[in-house]
């Protein structure tokens, strides 16, 4: 740059600026500021042309003016005249003018471009510099317009000077960024890719930002650059400190450079040429070996520039995911980090082992740090890098871990900041739920969690415990327990309070056999929590103490005491008030045979994907949770809740429909649910009630989701709305027949409602009511999407000799669904004898133009048709004996598959159709039930003993199961199904 | 009320803070500062919400007064105290100013303290604050138990603005009529908006504890007087009357006397102090007229010429003339012509302003102005603000005579004819402008 020459001092401009810095008020500066521009106004209209000197003091001024914040509207023409002179220091005050102060104004634009159009076709490298740099920095549509030819022209002509190269390059990446549709490449790609060859590293550098961007643009234009850039990169890497001269910073060679090639490669896949791939891979390594070097010098620029090199060679081993060496040495390498006193680095380790710890290759070399990372957390006093410890924990977790993890955050969580306690709270539940292996552990960390963080349970962590405790009966009983325990502390949260109402809503039953926790016991522990609480929750408990009437008869009078009280029958709150005088009639109104029914336990809540972890999606925003997180939870969201076979929820309902009931419309005289409201007839209102079982009592599911309106009718819902379908993450291709159909179809066994399948397009709900031989089942169709399914068709076919065996008749369906809608398809089935095999259910449809093939079978087993018989002990084996014959038997000695709980053991046998006889077995552990199953052509009548034995060899727990029937093939198949069940 | 009060210099640095209530925390001081003292853009009304607390401020030169409230006070009242303040603050030391009040600090804070209790203003009379807020501390002490007592019962009193026993060898009673006159004229000359704000200020020097009463050429009293038919007979001299539009008076008038009667009575503190205030609007005296004449000549020259006349007896002078005319924003010179006083283009105030010492009543005078202009890039048409000017005349432009001060003095023996009144009305411009 040429030196500035003397008298370019500017004194005028000097003095003037310092006497705005002794203003003593604004008004003292504005009258300063007015003198100062009614005298550049009068030197610029004066008569005598001014010199280059004055002029550029003037404009300079005007400049300082603008720049305090005042508006300026002269003097773009004296600005635009020292454009053209050959000074240095003129044309420079010239291009900042213009480029801070001018606007698209016609006349002028044209003078200018014409100015820079000339620079740029100069010989002169600093005037050309000085174009390109007002071109960047004004970066309007004009100037693409009038410069993104001519610029690329330059950046590549071989006689450019190599400061311009970079001015260039600098100069037509913003013009990309601002118009890049302007910008064509096309022709000059090539060449401006081998710019990465340029002897000049300033070169090199500013090329490498503009190629960066333009290839995440159209990737495969520049793909060549690829093998370029790994060489320029191993160049680098294997220089010697010196080699490199101006460009090596405190002894690193081109930190910046390498830092940009390394981010260039990453917006690419591992490259596929071995050659090129072994010379990227050998560089990756000494960049990984010089981080283990003793630095040369003790300067922080020295590390930091090596770091940076250091962590963005360890974001494209992340990125390649494909190096296992590598990764796991870069795992190593973070790891030295995690215990640098360099807050940035541990903050920067404990990052970039979060995206580490979701590839396969270095799970398990993160988790070697899980100690260190624990200790981050507690010990660490910078609450940015306990965050991220907390997110590096979450993201290490996996089975054989999560214990330690989860008892680790919650009980950091004890003393964590405001700011984080959320979130934590969300990774737990999450952590707690996806790697939980047994659930009164899951149980107990939750609650665990509302007892410590209650403030921070948001709605969704405890809707999901319940969801969880409804769908998993074999920790119902634990879970009534648990809840039990904790609200017996004198203050507990009001979300504990929540759970504990519902859950012992629902299971009180199981342990109220302890004295101590006797229905009345149970009800008031719920109550004295009553009045602390909030109008939902009030409401909630109100649901509560209706179940409660149901579950214990005995509790009757005291709780409609409480709700006729003035306090709950004239409250306030229209909601409480409503919910007390409906429960208060039904209570006295129903008989008990409804009121089982009303009541009924939840049916467990469709499969879906975890709302927290949506939640915790919501929160960090879009990218936060790593895809390959999000397919995890998937997985483990579906075994968890679609996996495991669940348990008969609805076993009240079976038995309750196989005894003598008032319900006369059973069978066939319908032909689907009523849609109107209940007439308040005592007649009528029993069939509906009756025919809308497990569907009615939705004031417990509008206890989950958030209570706003108040509640209709309680016996006035529409039929199926529980049954509408909730996004899944279930995924399964639609056209091929299923592989787990034989699973799904083990899930129905010993319940008769649920969701049969469920996928990104389709739930399918089933709803079936068993009378001797025959049954009717009620298929609901819900389209989950958006778009409309066409051409909607099912048949049902009995493979085989089951057509012998089974009658099935099913009415056709509409042929369309619209988005969001449901239809029902009624099924009728009549067993003309014993069968093993189920039918088949094919379901075709267009969706969106492709056609869906699915095959699924009817959960239609042969249990269905059990007729329960109750019998004294001696007539039971009385006729045990009968059944001797070897062929007669059917045995089978089996691993338990869940915890046996002897309430979740009843409930399944229940849910089996079968008549449960207590005080039969002389070993009260035992189980013994006895059925008839009718058939049109003969009653098959069977027997069945189950004999748990917790203490087998190894600690196993295992069953003996015997079923005894008066045909073979039953006691067969019955042993068959029963042997997947507990 | 109010819940405290800070008072800050030019720079937004707190020179005085009293507060006064718990709801008014640390931060409010900043608020201020930050929002108002520091704004970006100028804060230009006198009450400015921050966080559901108000502040509301008067500038004294280059002193902020903030008054802060988190309750709904009353503006007026908020407004009225500052103003007090500042009479006391200017009563004890004179000009407001950031050293005076570095160098009064202990003063202020007692002063805050006597008129401020819990936020609700108290008395706030100079001359019986005088009596015992002292500005030489060690002077209090000399004072006897009797004088003390003195003070408390006056203080605490029926009369609290005036002490007993006061004597004069010679009793003088000074009432200045001050007005200030705001006018804003189309180029036309058509009046759009004119009203006179006006204070009566006295200075008494009288002894004992004299009882005073003030009249003036109030149009309800006149008319009411007229009807009784008793001193003057309609018609003597061109205006008679004035319609007061509305007026306040010093707390020593009683005001049921003035409701019932109209007639203005009291006993007056000792010294100097402001008897009423009011308003009018109808029949004002314009006491001059200023008729402007711009023409542009092309985009590069404007001609200004604007003539004054002034419209009063030919007798009287009016002094301190100033007529400001504003010139473009793109001014790059200005020659001027002027038959009297001098004129001079004033680049840093964007205007050219012209001053003239005296001129008689009924007389004219012009001004010609060539203003050269710098063609811009700014299409926007230059805003033309009015032509303000400033005066002063002696006499009330509303129109307002004092038609007597009677003084009654039972218990001494002086009468009404042996005060010594002197009497002065002085008319100054308020806003005085018209649109070119």
């Amino acid at each position: 740059m040429p030196a500035v020459s003397k008298g370019d001092g500017m004194r005028g401009l000097a003095v003037f600026i310092s006497d705005i810095r002794n203003c003593k008020s604004k008004e003292a500066e504005i009258k300063r500021i007015n003198k100062e521009l009614a005298n550049i106004r009068s030197k610029f209209k004066g008569d005598k042309a001014l010199d280059g000197y004055s002029k550029k003091k003037y404009v300079c001024k005007l400049l300082f003016i603008f720049l305090l914040g005042h508006d300026i509207d002269f003097g773009h023409m004296e600005a635009v005249n020292l454009l053209s002179s050959n000074k240095y220091t003129e044309k420079q005050i010239g291009y900042l003018f213009i480029s801070v102060l001018v606007n698209s104004n016609s006349e002028l634009i044209r003078l200018i471009n014409n100015a820079i159009k000339n620079d740029l076709s100069s010989r002169n490298p600093t005037f050309m510099c000085l174009a390109l740099h007002c071109i960047a920095n004004v970066g309007s549509r004009e100037m693409a317009e009038a410069f993104a030819g001519e610029i690329p022209r330059i950046l590549v002509a071989g006689d450019t000077m190599d400061s311009v190269k970079q001015s260039a390059a600098l100069c037509l990446l913003r013009l990309y960024k601002t118009s890049p549709d302007l910008v064509l490449m096309g022709e000059w790609t090539s060449r401006v890719v081998h710019l990465l060859n340029d002897q000049h590293m300033g070169v090199v550098t500013a090329a490498i930002s503009l190629i960066t961007c333009l290839s995440q643009k159209n990737p495969d234009e520049f793909k060549t650059c690829v093998s370029l850039a790994v060489s320029r990169l191993s160049r680098i890497v294997s220089s010697a400190s010196t080699d490199l001269q101006d460009y090596t910073y405190y002894f690193v060679p081109a930190p910046w450079l390498s830092c940009k090639l390394l981010r260039l490669l990453q917006c690419y896949p591992p490259p596929e040429d071995g050659a090129v791939k072994g010379r990227l891979v050998e560089c990756l390594e000494t960049i990984l070996n010089k981080a283990q070097e003793p630095p040369k010098s003790k300067k922080v620029q020295h590390s930091n520039a090596k770091n940076a090199i250091l962590f963005e060679a360890i974001s494209l081993i992340i990125h390649y995911d494909s190096e296992p060496n590598l990764l796991v040495r870069a795992c190593n390498q973070l790891g030295q980090f995690l215990q640098h006193r360099e807050t940035n680095l541990r903050y920067l380790a404990l990052e970039s082992m979060c995206t580490l710890a979701s590839s396969e290759f270095s799970h398990e070399a993160v988790k070697t740090h899980i100690e260190t990372v624990i200790n981050a957390l507690k010990t660490e006093r910078d609450v940015s890098v306990r965050q991220r410890a907390a997110d590096l924990l979450y993201a290490m977790c996996d089975r054989s871990n999560a214990k330690q993890i989860v008892a680790e955050m919650l009980s950091y969580l004890e003393t964590a900041d405001y700011s984080i306690r959320e979130e934590m709270v969300l990774k737990v539940a999450i952590l707690a739920e996806k790697y939980a292996v047994d659930y009164s552990w899951y149980v107990d960390t939750i609650l665990n969690l509302i007892r410590i963080a209650g403030d921070y349970v948001s709605e969704e962590v405890w809707y999901r415990v319940i969801q969880i405790v409804i769908n998993r009966d074999d920790v119902q009983g634990y879970a009534a327990k648990t809840v039990f325990e904790a609200l017996q502390a004198p203050a507990c949260h009001e979300n504990m309070v929540k759970v504990g109402g519902y859950i012992l809503g629902e299971f009180g039953n199981l342990i109220a056999g302890d004295p101590r926790s006797s229905p009345l016991v149970q009800f008031n522990l719920l109550h004295s929590k009553f009045h602390l609480c909030s109008v939902p929750t009030r409401a909630l408990l109100l649901s509560a103490y209706i179940k409660f009437i149901n579950l214990f008869p005995e509790t009757k009078s005291t709780i409609q005491e409480v709700l006729r009280s003035d306090s709950q029958i004239r409250n306030s709150d229209v909601e409480l008030q409503q919910r007390a005088v409906e429960y208060l009639k039904l209570s006295s109104i129903a008989s008990t045979d409804v009121l089982a029914t009303v009541l009924e336990e939840m049916p467990p809540f469709p499969e879906r994907e975890s709302s927290i972890l949506a939640k915790l999606k919501k929160k960090k925003g879009p990218g936060a949770v790593s895809v390959n997180e999000l397919e995890e939870g998937k997985r483990e969201g579906g075994e968890l809740n679609g996996g495991g076979e669940r348990g008969d929820n609805s076993a009240i309902a079976a038995s309750n429909a196989s005894t003598p009931s008032p319900s006369a419309d059973l069978l066939g005289l319908r032909t689907g649910p009523p849609v109107t409201a209940a007439a308040p007839s005592a007649g009528s209102l029993l069939v509906d009630v009756f025919s809308e079982a497990g569907v009615n009592d939705d004031g417990f599911l509008r206890d989950l989701e958030p209570p706003t309106e108040s509640s209709d009718s309680l016996l006035a819902e529409g039929p199926g709305d529980s049954d509408s379908a909730p996004p899944s993450v279930v995924s399964e291709d639609p056209a091929t027949p299923l592989p787990e159909s034989n699973e799904l179809l083990n899930k129905f066994v010993c319940k008769n409602n649920g969701v049969l399948f469920e996928n990104q397009l389709l739930q399918i709900g089933i709803k079936s009511e068993y009378r001797q031989n025959l049954g009717r089942m009620y298929l609901f169709y819900g389209n989950k999407t958006s778009v409309q399914f066409i051409t909607f068709t099912t048949t049902v076919t009995c493979p085989g000799e089951l057509q012998s065996q089974l009658n099935v008749q099913s009415k056709p369906v509409e042929p369309l669904i619209e988005g969001g809608a449901q239809v029902q398809q009624v099924i009728n089935i009549e067993c003309l004898t014993d069968f093993s095999d189920a039918p088949l259910l094919n379901i075709k449809f267009r969706y969106g133009g492709a056609l869906q093939n699915l095959t699924l079978k009817l959960p239609v087993t042969i249990n269905k048709f059990f007729q329960p018989t109750e019998m004294a002990s001696h007539d039971f084996f009385q006729r045990w004996k009968q059944l001797s014959l070897p062929q007669q038997e059917a045995q089978k000695i089996f691993k338990a598959n869940h915890a046996m709980d002897t309430e979740v053991l009843k409930a399944k046998l229940l849910g089996l159709g079968m008549a449960l006889l207590e005080n039969v077995d002389p070993n009260p552990e035992n189980f013994v039930c006895a059925g008839v199953i009718q058939t049109k052509a003969q009653q098959v009548g069977s027997l069945l003993r189950l004999e748990p034995n917790a203490q087998a060899q190894s600690g196993e727990q295992m069953y003996r199961l015997t079923v005894r029937s008066s045909k073979d093939t039953v006691s067969k198949r019955l042993c068959e199904l029963l042997a997947e069940q507990f | 009320m109010i819940g405290g009060l800070f008072i800050y210099n030019h720079k937004g640095e707190v020179l005085i803070s009293r507060v006064y209530r718990d709801d008014i925390g640390r931060n409010a001081v900043d608020a201020f500062r930050v929002n108002v003292i520091h704004a970006r853009q100028q804060v230009r009304s006198p009450v400015t919400n921050i966080a559901r607390t108000s502040f509301f401020h008067v500038k004294r030169s280059n002193i902020w007064l903030a008054a802060v409230t988190k309750q709904n006070v009353n503006a007026a009242m908020v407004f009225e105290f500052l103003y007090k303040m500042c009479d006391v603050m200017t009563a004890y030391f004179g000009k407001i100013s950031e050293e005076n009040i570095k160098n009064n600090f202990v003063l202020i804070y007692e002063l805050l303290d006597e008129i401020l209790d819990f936020g609700y203003p108290q008395n706030s009379e100079t001359g019986a604050l005088k009596t015992f807020i002292t500005q030489q501390g060690i002077k209090g002490q000399h004072q006897t138990k009797e004088e003390q007592s003195q003070i408390t019962s006056q203080v605490t009193g029926q009369i609290g603005w005036r002490r007993e026993g006061i004597k004069y060898r010679r009793n003088e009673l000074f009432l200045d009529v001050l007005e200030s006159v705001n006018l804003l004229m189309s180029p036309q000359g058509q009046v759009l908006s004119a009203h006179v704000s006006g204070r009566v200020v006295m200075k008494s020097y009288l002894s004992g504890m004299p009882e005073c009463k003030f009249g003036m050429n109030d149009k309800i009293v006149i008319d009411k007087q007229g009807k009784g038919g008793t001193t003057d007979e309609p018609g003597k001299s061109g205006k008679q009357s004035i319609a007061i539009d509305d007026c306040t008076f010093h707390q020593c008038v009683r005001l049921s006397k003035f409701d019932s009667e109209r007639s203005i009575s009291f006993i007056p503190p000792d010294g100097e102090y402001e008897l009423m205030r009011y308003r009018t609007t109808k029949d004002i005296i314009l006491p001059f007229r200023v008729i402007p004449l711009v023409r542009e000549v092309g985009r590069t020259k404007l001609e200004v010429k604007v003539v004054i006349k002034s419209n009063f007896k030919p007798s009287l002078l009016a002094q301190k003339i100033e007529v400001r005319i504003p010139t473009p924003l793109n001014t790059s010179g200005v020659q001027v012509i002027c038959m009297k006083g001098k004129a001079k283009y004033k680049a840093s105030e964007n205007a050219i302003v012209w001053k003239i010492k005296r001129m008689a009543g009924m007389k004219e005078s012009q001004i010609s102005a060539e203003i050269e202009l710098l063609p811009t890039n700014d299409k926007k048409k230059w805003a033309r603000p009015p032509i303000s000017m400033k005066f002063q005349v002696p006499f009330a432009p509303s129109g307002l005579k004092v038609r007597y001060l009677k003084v009654f003095e039972s218990k001494l023996n002086y009468s009404d004819h042996d005060v010594i009144k002197w009497v002065r009305y002085i008319g100054r411009s308020g806003i005085y402008e018209t649109r070119c």
